[in-house]
């Protein structure tokens, strides 16, 4: 029998893409789905995946769960456990469109909450700190539920099947966000769970990847030592993980998170300037193990703005390009040039050099 | 009457010895000798420990060295080692000793152990068009680092050894080794940017230059211990234990004090050097604690203060102690590592194999969440580069190697050292047989070696997929175990291979 994701870990190749308008202005998923539909040959039909920001205005301070549910008795579990540690607001079926290709469906719910004051008066942790427990909690110990989204104002939707087909199904040209990624995966096995599409999702971080980390056990054994359990054994967790663990918890900036895990190299490093040497220095000393390596290539979506960072070889593809306020990523030049034939810059993201698109003020 | 029977034959070849005597003047065992007609070379093979100094230095090929080859009726049990043993005892009333380390066919875990390399899902990195970083830190690191609002670090980082490589020479002392011995490591430490270790015998005067590069240790004996040679070393070294004999101290026969030792050393010429089982100072964790923060006190918290302790049953939860007593360094030496003289009894049957105490022992770290402060250091016979690849997939920082650089020294592995008359001018205070030891010479084969070994561990990184050691540390699906039972792979924390 074949195992589920989680249970054995599965390489996969990908394509990768993403759109986000510095303008803050929404626009629909339709560009997206184009965009990623053109790499249809990089996947093979087993996984596929969006995240979008902005999507939810009217909830927009609130947590928003898109959870799968494999029966009822396992939504009856979850509602259970939410309803006791949220005030839920709303909550509904995700509504989706009959699509041909995509199979066996789980239940799919989204539920809007706020952490209750009760609740938190009781711990010192913050509101996020305690939902990604509840989220990680939930995960781990109710069968057959699984939490695969849980930022404020954002969403993943994802399913096995052709990333187009997925944008279909969810019916993504109905959203309006300020920030689109997406993901077609290539597993090299066939376990065809939900779950395991991507993008990976904790809080508001979302993750889209192409590649595999030949530094995945370092890694996760560096992150679990913090309370992350990487249940899924997927690369795309573990560094949704690293930069959760740097960013959320240790209070690192974005960008210098994504230099310790695409680090300069030592020969680099040694020819700074002193007080430049120190710093980059200290965080491959004290950061060794959250160093990735292999090929990889990322889009990280957060509250904070949208990360594309490559590997430090370049071994794997990725493309940039700008348009008015629209700024493009995607795995291959043509899945930009499908929907922007004529971009006033185009170029190759460089290896181990983080691109930052921080998010402007969101136009409702 | 013979009790026992030699272990070796020395077989002359007539046809090509010309008797010209440089095996007599070479054997400090006083295995080959002239005739009485001062011609004929004879030999009292009685003496011989096959360290092949004879063979290596005949300019005719003339000597070989054989198994003296005595039929024993067949025991499995009552071996003619058995037997040996229980005659020499019989003969003196002692307890046996031996040098180097462990001989006895445990499993050598090792070789059990197969490493990964990528195939189409990622591609391996050619090191010879790639950078492959193997730079090294050793020290406490702290949980995070802290930035103001300028982006500028505000974390002051606790004192961090770089090493250009994960390898370092481990404890020897002056007093074990001869002086152009160490001498030889230091030279080859240098060049290599990495670090020596002076063991218990003080830092001899001549070696000052090379203080930048080398270990001090504090153990037992206290010897050659003073504030300057704290202050001399990279990094302080407290010794609890040793793998090859853990739970005895160390002895230093009066005759190997000679003066230089004795300067050294701090001790008079001529006594015996005893260091005692345990430190007299430290009975328990509370008192390591002290000792490790009286020596950080007394060179200014400028040195990271690392603690060794032989791999034995429990060193997981004894090592978890250590690092939460302060020692920014752990070093764990397994039940292989070598020795200048042990008891063979405990050489041979105490401790347990650096393998899976490594392997536990970080494990145990992860799960206190506490790996990352400190660092690891294995010791404990690494043979070649892809044991010590092995031992950083499971979790070490570096590595400590001592009888391999002795090997490429000269040391044949006769497992004498306690005898003081090695051959090869390693494991000898003997002015005649020291000065054999070249360090101009020695050292660049020991550098030698060191840089090959750096090579393949490029290679095997980059056939990994990885480009930076700091990738493989702990990175345990890169290992498979081949032919162990599901409790080893449990303990190694890795798969079988085919899984």
């Amino acid at each position: 029998m074949l195992l589920r994701e989680g249970e054995v870990r599965i390489p996969s190749g990908c394509a990768i893409s993403a759109i986000t308008d510095t303008s803050g202005e929404r626009f629909s998923g339709t560009d997206i789905i184009e965009s990623i539909a053109l790499m249809h040959d990089r996947s093979n039909g087993l996984g596929g995946g969006f995240a979008a920001y902005g999507i939810y205005p009217e909830f927009k301070d609130l947590y928003a769960f898109h959870i799968f549910y494999d029966d009822n008795d396992a939504r009856v579990k979850t509602e259970e456990f939410l309803f006791k540690h949220y005030d839920i607001e709303y909550f509904e079926q995700i509504p989706t469109r009959k699509t041909k290709s995509i199979e066996k469906a789980p239940l799919i719910w989204r539920y809007f909450g706020a952490v209750p004051n009760s609740k938190m008066k009781k711990n010192d942790y913050d509101d996020d700190e305690y939902t990604a427990k509840c989220v990680i909690r939930v995960n781990n110990e109710i069968k057959g539920a699984y939490i695969f989204s849980s930022g404020k104002n954002m969403g993943a939707f994802k399913a096995v099947g052709y990333p187009e087909d997925v944008g279909e199904y969810y019916m993504l040209d109905g959203y309006k966000a300020h920030t689109w990624t997406a993901h077609g995966r290539f597993p090299t096995n066939t376990p065809g769970w939900w779950g395991g599409a991507h993008p990976f999702t904790l809080l508001d971080w979302s993750i889209v990847h192409n590649g595999e980390i030949s530094s995945y056990d370092a890694n996760r054994r560096f992150v679990e030592q913090f309370g992350y359990r990487c249940n899924l054994q997927t690369d795309t967790e573990v560094i949704t993980y690293l930069f959760d663990l740097l960013v959320r918890r240790q209070g690192l900036k974005l960008d210098m998170s994504a230099s310790i895990l695409a680090a300069p190299e030592w020969t680099v490093i040694d020819n700074m300037p002193q007080k430049e040497k120190e710093l980059y220095t200290a965080l491959r000393t004290v950061y060794s193990s959250c160093l990735i390596n292999g090929p990889f290539s990322i889009l990280v979506g957060s509250k904070h703005g949208l990360l594309a960072l490559n590997d430090r070889l370049k071994l794997r593809s990725l493309i940039t390009a700008k348009k008015g306020s629209k700024i493009y990523f995607a795995s291959e030049e043509s899945a930009i040039r499908i929907i922007c034939p004529e971009p006033e810059e185009i170029k190759a993201v460089e290896g181990g050099v983080p691109v930052f698109i921080p998010f402007a003020e969101v136009k409702d | 009457m013979n009790y026992t029977v030699p272990e070796f034959e020395v077989e002359r070849n007539i046809n090509r010895c010309i008797s010209c005597g440089a095996c007599v003047r070479q054997c400090s065992y006083e295995v080959h000798y002239f005739d009485d007609d001062g011609k004929t070379v004879l030999a009292d093979e009685s003496k011989c420990v096959a360290c092949h100094r004879c063979a290596a230095i005949c300019p005719t090929r003339a000597i070989k060295i054989k198994k003296y080859d005595m039929a024993y009726k067949e025991h499995s049990n009552w071996t003619p080692v058995m037997q040996k043993e229980i005659n020499l005892q019989a003969a003196t009333g002692g307890v046996l000793l031996s040098g180097m380390s462990n001989n006895k066919p445990y499993p050598i875990y090792w070789d059990k152990i197969l490493l990964n390399a990528s195939q189409v899902t990622n591609p391996s990195i050619d090191p010879l068009r790639e950078p492959m970083e193997i730079r090294t830190f050793l020290g406490r690191k702290p949980e995070k680092l802290e930035f103001n609002e300028n982006g500028e670090l505000k974390t002051k980082l606790p004192p961090q050894i770089q090493l250009e490589t994960p390898i370092m020479f481990s404890a020897m002392s002056f007093g074990s080794i001869s002086f152009n011995a160490q001498k030889s490591l230091a030279m080859a430490a240098k060049e290599l940017g990495t670090l020596f270790n002076t063991g218990e015998g003080g830092l001899h005067p001549k070696l000052e230059e090379f203080k930048d590069y080398a270990v001090v240790q504090v153990a037992s004996g206290r010897f050659g211990v003073h504030k300057g040679y704290l202050e001399s070393g990279r990094f302080i070294e407290i010794k609890i234990g040793q793998g090859a004999k853990p739970g005895i101290g160390g002895h230093l026969p009066g005759e190997k004090v000679t003066v230089e030792v004795s300067n050294a050393r701090m001790i008079p010429v001529g006594s015996d050097a005893i260091s005692p089982a345990p430190h007299h100072d430290i009975y328990s964790i509370e008192d390591l604690r002290q000792l490790i923060w009286s020596l950080k006190e007394a060179t200014q918290y400028k040195k990271p203060v690392a603690v060794k302790i032989a791999a034995v049953h429990n060193c997981s939860a004894i090592v978890s102690g250590v690092a939460r007593a302060g020692a920014d360094i752990i070093v764990m030496d397994g039940f292989r590592g070598g020795t200048g003289a042990a008891p063979t009894r405990i050489r041979d049957n105490v401790g347990i194999p650096i393998e899976l105490a490594l392997a536990a022992v970080d494990k145990r770290l992860r799960d206190e969440s506490i790996r990352n402060t400190v660092s690891l250091v294995a010791a404990g016979s690494f043979r070649n580069s892809a044991d010590i690849v092995k031992a950083i997939a499971l979790g070490a920082d570096a590595v400590y190697v001592a009888s391999a650089p002795l090997i490429a020294m000269g040391c044949h592995m006769c497992q004498q050292c306690h005898s003081g008359k090695c051959n090869w001018g390693i494991a000898t205070q003997r002015p005649d047989l020291v000065k054999r030891l070249n360090p101009e010479i020695m050292y660049k084969r020991v550098v030698n070696l060191i840089d090959a070994w750096n090579h393949e561990i490029k290679e095997m990184l980059g056939g990994m997929g990885l480009n930076s050691i700091d990738s493989l540390r702990g990175n345990r699906l890169m290992l498979r175990g081949i032919g162990l039972t599901e409790k080893e792979l449990e303990i190694l924390g890795i798969s079988h291979a085919g899984e």
